[in-house]
């Protein structure tokens, strides 16, 4: 029952693991066989690449604030929904529906309210005397903007805080208060190491997550470009504005399957293994349910 | 403090915690209205400030599928979303089961790389997998997005293994007592009690097919005829000029099943959110 399983992780897991090591080496385009080359991706990746190092640097921007703050926001709306005793129903469903929109659709719904012409969040603001800035259209605006989306969409995240707070033991905050601990304290010392676990797991995946981050940075600029129609490749209006929205695995995209420099792309792809194996470890250490031997 | 004057903050506290939800709430919520709004309004209006539609543009959700193949859109992320997930059951659920219930040689690097395979972001082995389907010949296409779906699929596993693991394994040994081999073990006595387990993991592979982009990208940029919707919407706005209340159509049309199919499957749903985000 397990066999189909096995080839699966085979086919799909083991061998392009090895393979995209191979190609690392190669020059390949697909049409003529791949050239073994030795390391001159790699030292071009690291010494000569135009653009990686925006895109790298995008990417660690999404990892260090995007993922922080989205942690932070659903542990705020969390801790509102304990507090206000609406832990189930409809205030629940209410910050949790906008992380099942589809992201296309979210980024596209994004690029239209924060359009700087038009947009319903420019026209509120131009109504209490503000000029808001150009959004997705301005280097310095557009990853803020996605953190704006990220936050709207944290209710995956919010779900798991919730659950983790619910488990919290009453006793527990009882004894505190009996000790003389006030509302602060009791979040200090009670709450907070109680869901410890939960937030790190959050920000690991989080952190595995941003580095992947792909879709919305790419549709964002796309639309935003006013370029993502039928006739122009996405590869070629990705970071737009002025590679603000760069990010790894969409130059990783670009230089793979935009100009077909399928060796590069690999090398590419093996410095993200490396990077992401880092956090990966760190998840196999510390969670049960990731240990053969653990249970839920 | 005299108990009058601490009801009195309990009340204070009450109306303070609620009204923040609610002006929250009330954000969170803003943006799908005004989508939904703009959806109404013609191609002119939306380039005004005015927010209720005048006057209502119906027409938008009709005119949409006239203007790019929307229908065929529609089926083909039907059949993308609909075979993977049939094909995922009927390759993980076996698999699953066999790691959470029989222990065997292996059974733990199994289960290792199972885990590795599905936090390892896909861009890492794209290379190898895209040069794969090419050689077969089936790029610009959806079938390297549905197949693999038959060998199993990692994030469905893992989540299906926890899901098993709740299972008192007495209930199997009894079966197996009663001279059940392991398949009958499986569909006799496992699937019936971990229905809302396999609905969950269902649904999010239902979720992940209907929204992934980065797949369709790849595979089919190059085929419109091919195209599943979520790609179709993100090109939709350039090629169609400025129109915007077309465009917020789509969106909502692309949104609509996700949403039907969560209200339909709530409870399961958060279920199974809640057993992916694990504690320590």
């Amino acid at each position: 029952m397990l066999t189909p399983a096995i080839l699966g992780l085979l086919v799909f897991f083991v061998y392009p693991l090895v393979a995209n090591l191979y190609y690392s080496f190669t020059s390949y385009d697909l049409l003529s066989p791949p050239r073994w080359i030795g390391l001159r991706n790699y030292t071009y990746l690291f010494t000569q690449d135009p653009r990686v190092a925006a895109a790298a640097l995008n990417t660690l921007w999404l990892v260090l604030i995007m993922v922080p703050i989205k942690i932070l926001a659903s542990l705020g709306v969390a801790g509102l929904l304990m507090k206000a005793r609406r832990v189930s129903g409809f205030w629940r469903t209410v910050f949790y529906l906008p992380a099942l929109v589809p992201p296309v659709a979210s980024v596209v719904a994004f690029v239209f309210l924060f359009n700087p012409g038009s947009g319903p969040v420019n026209a509120a603001l131009r109504s209490v005397g503000i000029a808001g800035p150009l959004w997705f259209n301005d280097p310095q605006w557009s990853k803020p903007t996605l953190v704006v989306l990220a936050i709207w969409v944290m209710g995956d995240v919010m779900i798991i805080f919730l659950a983790s707070l619910l488990n919290v033991p009453r006793e527990q905050h009882e004894a505190a208060a009996l000790d003389g601990a006030n509302a602060a304290q009791r979040i200090v010392y009670v709450t907070l190491p109680a869901i410890a676990p939960v937030i790190l797991f959050a920000a690991v995946t989080g952190a595995i997550a941003a580095l992947q981050y792909f879709t919305e940075a790419a549709v964002a600029s796309g639309v935003a470009s006013g370029k993502s129609g039928v006739y122009t490749k996405l590869s070629d209006v990705m970071g737009y504005p002025a590679d603000s929205l760069l990010t790894y695995t969409e130059w990783l995209y670009a230089r793979g399957f935009g100009s077909f420099q399928l060796g590069y792309a690999a090398a590419l792809a093996v410095v993200l293994f490396v990077v992401t194996a880092v956090f990966m470890g760190l998840l196999l250490r510390r969670f049960d349910a990731f240990n053969p031997d653990g249970r839920s | 403090m005299n108990h009058n004057t601490q009801s009195r903050h309990r009340v204070l506290n009450f109306i303070a915690d609620n009204t923040i939800l609610a002006v929250l709430g009330a954000l969170f919520i803003a943006p799908i209205v005004l989508v939904l709004l703009t959806s109404f309004m013609s191609g002119r209006q939306t380039l005004t400030a005015s927010w209720w539609p005048d006057p209502w543009e119906w027409d938008n959700y009709v005119k949409a599928f006239t203007e790019v193949p929307l229908a065929s859109w529609f089926a083909n992320s039907t059949m993308y979303a609909v075979l993977s997930t049939v094909f995922m059951i009927v390759s993980s659920v076996p698999a699953a089961y066999v790691l959470a219930k029989i222990k065997f040689r292996f059974s733990n690097v199994i289960f290792l790389a199972i885990i590795v395979a599905m936090l390892l972001p896909p861009q890492v082995t794209i290379v190898p997998i895209y040069v794969m389907w090419a050689k077969i010949g089936l790029t610009g296409t959806l079938w390297p997005l549905i197949l693999p779906n038959l060998l199993g699929s990692a994030f469905s596993i893992f989540l299906l293994r926890q899901f098993f693991l709740t299972i008192p394994s007495a209930y199997a040994d009894a079966a197996r007592v009663d001279g059940a081999g392991e398949v009958g073990v499986l569909l006799k006595v496992m699937v019936p009690m971990t229905r809302s387990g396999i609905a969950a993991a269902a649904i999010f592979q239902f979720f992940y097919s209907w929204n992934d982009f980065f797949g369709p990208l790849l595979y089919t940029s190059e085929n419109q005829q091919a195209w599943p919707v979520a790609y179709g919407l993100a090109t939709f706005h350039g090629s169609h000029g400025t129109d915007w209340g077309m465009t917020m159509a789509v969106t909502m049309l692309v949104t609509l099943p996700v949403v039907i199919v969560f209200f339909f499957a709530q409870r399961v749903f958060v279920e199974g959110i809640n057993l992916t985000g694990v504690t320590g």
